[in-house]
């Protein structure tokens, strides 16, 4: 049942083949067998089928939308009412969330049954999930390796066939990284598509929300469900959304993809830009043509990035002070020392480098070097992708330089582990939506395990349809998002 | 390096967050090298480029001036490390 699409389940339910109690309890059962991948890290199985049994209920009356029934799970970022919301920090372990996100409201609604809540990098803040309080999730492909971040939980989660999809959310490449390294389909949307309402913020100008799934039509289920404008997040966007299943099947005849050099040049693994000329000719099969652009300011995307999303954190991350709720210092002597212990504490080193970063960078005397030269690139960069998409329909790129790499390889030098956002943080500053999809797995030798590749399609704003139908075609003529590591079948 | 110990204790103060002193040479390193990074932005030119904040050229959404939240006090303050008589306890500020 674990390797079923969302519509495959969907007919099941419908026709009585099982019920939603008992495609819980198969997911609850290969959630406990597979602990070791430590993707959840709140398993919420009452929770679970009780919902199980409402959706049975609301599918025995008709007319029930599709996702009733369907069991996923939540990255632990999105605040749920009742249950613990830790966002990967010691700071947030002792937190019930007094509310839902309007993500979670949406989805409860739609029917869909929550099994728990998904590892994560520390408020979203890493790459490889290896900054989690609760230990790193490991990639179901192979156990020494990362399963990417900082939705790691999430694409080890979908990969494993714990959950049938997941929520996931991209602040740099948050959503696409770890889909791409586990091989599933990741999509992180235009930036005001999915209400940030209840989604604890890490930099606000740059999060969204989106959906991670074993396909971009499991991807446009869960999109559907998830997007839509919401009063209560200021920045959400008041357009309509579309139907983006009904777009799925569109002929990709004429396309025309745009490949910028800038990310094809040095530092791209061999054998991913290898499959990524065997996509490219799937495309072409297609009808797509190919164009060459040249963007030459994504080369800054990287400090520009660093800069602005530190100091979004740091302004983000001052409300974790001790008083309200989350972790406190024992027997503070002061107010200012209950400050510095309590933060000194909950906080994990990569928060606490990015929040020391973003204080620095925001300072009296610094902000004009740092923070508004960032800015500017910022809009340089932005200015470059709307210039591009002019041209083409669709920018491709890989989704990250090198395979996913083993547990520890990179802790060591935080800039080091920055650079594998290289391909994805420019998305974020221009806030276009992107999709991560599986095109290939890299040769299995006794030193290194088999282990997915990505492809990153970037489209203009408000063009999820357009993405989606452009990786359904994809997904129908090749099997790699059919794919499921050994152990997992 | 580009920043000091004592750069980074300051930094740290402003920010509220306790750094242990065997912590302080690593976070200096770590952030000498971020800062690092970050210089490479000068080597682009942006002396008539307007700061972009923000992906959307939009304004700020405004709304009718009307209570819609109700209050939740005991409900938020269960979520608090200490209450008493529905405040917030911290240590004493004035003496």
């Amino acid at each position: 049942m674990h390797t079923k699409t969302i519509k495959q389940l969907a007919e099941g339910l419908r026709a009585g083949t099982f019920s939603s109690v008992e495609l819980t309890q198969h997911f609850l059962t290969r959630i406990e067998k597979f602990h070791a991948l430590n993707a959840f890290i709140t398993v919420t199985q009452e929770h679970a089928l009780t919902a199980a049994k409402q959706a049975d209920k609301r599918l025995a009356e008709g007319n029930a939308p599709l996702l009733t029934g369907i069991p996923f799970a939540h990255k632990d970022i999105f605040c749920t009412h009742g249950i613990k919301t830790s966002c990967g920090s010691k700071m947030l372990d002792n937190f019930i969330a007094p509310y839902n996100a309007t993500v979670v409201d949406k989805l409860h609604h739609a029917g869909a049954v929550m099994l728990g809540k998904l590892n994560m990098d520390e408020f979203a803040m890493g790459s490889s999930n290896e900054n989690s309080f609760y230990g790193a999730a490991h990639n179901p492909w192979h156990e020494n390796v990362v399963p990417g971040g900082s939705s790691g939980g999430s694409a080890a989660a979908v990969a494993a066939g714990l959950a049938v999809c997941a929520t996931g959310t991209d602040t740099g490449g948050s959503i696409r990284q770890p889909a791409a390294f586990c091989g599933i389909t990741g999509l992180k949307p235009s930036y005001g598509r999915v209400s940030r309402y209840g989604m604890i913020a890490y930099a606000s100008s740059l999060d969204q929300g989106g959906p991670m799934a074993r396909s971009a039509e499991d991807a446009a289920i869960l999109l559907q469900a998830m997007a839509g404008f919401d009063e209560k997040d200021s920045t959400s966007i008041n357009e309509p959304v579309p139907d983006y299943s009904r777009h799925l099947t569109e002929s990709l005849q004429g396309l025309k993809i745009g490949l910028p050099k800038e990310f094809f040049q040095h530092g791209l693994n061999s054998q991913i830009a290898q499959d990524i000329d065997n996509a490219l000719n799937e495309y072409r099969k297609l009808g797509a043509t190919i164009i060459e652009l040249s963007m030459p300011t994504l080369t800054m995307a990287i400090p520009a990035y660093y800069v602005l999303a530190s100091a979004e954190c740091s302004s983000n991350l001052s409300r974790y002070d001790g008083v309200r709720f989350g972790h406190r210092c024992e027997h503070p002597a002061d107010l200012t020392d209950l400050y510095l212990r309590s933060r000194a504490e909950g906080f994990g080193s990569e928060v606490k480098r990015r929040i020391l970063m973003g204080t620095y960078a925001l300072s009296a005397g610094y902000y004009d070097a740092y923070y508004l030269k960032a800015q500017k690139i910022r809009r340089l960069i932005s200015d470059d992708f709307q210039h591009a998409l002019t041209q083409v329909d669709v920018i491709m790129s890989p989704v990250t330089p090198s395979h996913a790499f083993t547990l520890g390889e990179k802790t060591a030098d935080p800039v080091h582990m920055y650079l594998e956002d290289l391909y994805t943080i420019a998305i974020n500053l221009a806030g276009l939506p992107a999709m991560s999809i599986p095109i290939g797995l890299s040769a299995d030798t006794p030193e290194a395990p088999k282990l997915p590749v990505g492809l990153q399609l970037i489209g203009a704003y408000f063009s999820e349809a357009k993405l989606l139908n452009i990786a359904h075609a994809y997904q129908q003529v090749t099997n790699w998002h059919q794919l499921i590591p050994t152990g997992f079948e | 390096m580009l920043l000091t110990t004592n750069d980074v204790k300051k930094i740290a103060y402003l920010a509220r967050l306790g750094i242990e002193d065997h912590d302080l040479e690593a976070f200096t390193h770590d952030l000498s090298n971020m800062l690092n990074l970050m210089t490479q932005m000068n080597s682009i030119n942006t002396d008539e480029v307007e700061p972009m904040a923000h992906p959307l050229p939009q304004s700020q959404r405004l709304r009718a001036d009307n209570v819609t939240e109700t209050n939740q006090r005991e409900h938020f303050q269960h979520l608090a490390p200490h209450v008493e008589d529905g405040v917030y306890l911290v240590p004493k500020v004035i003496e």
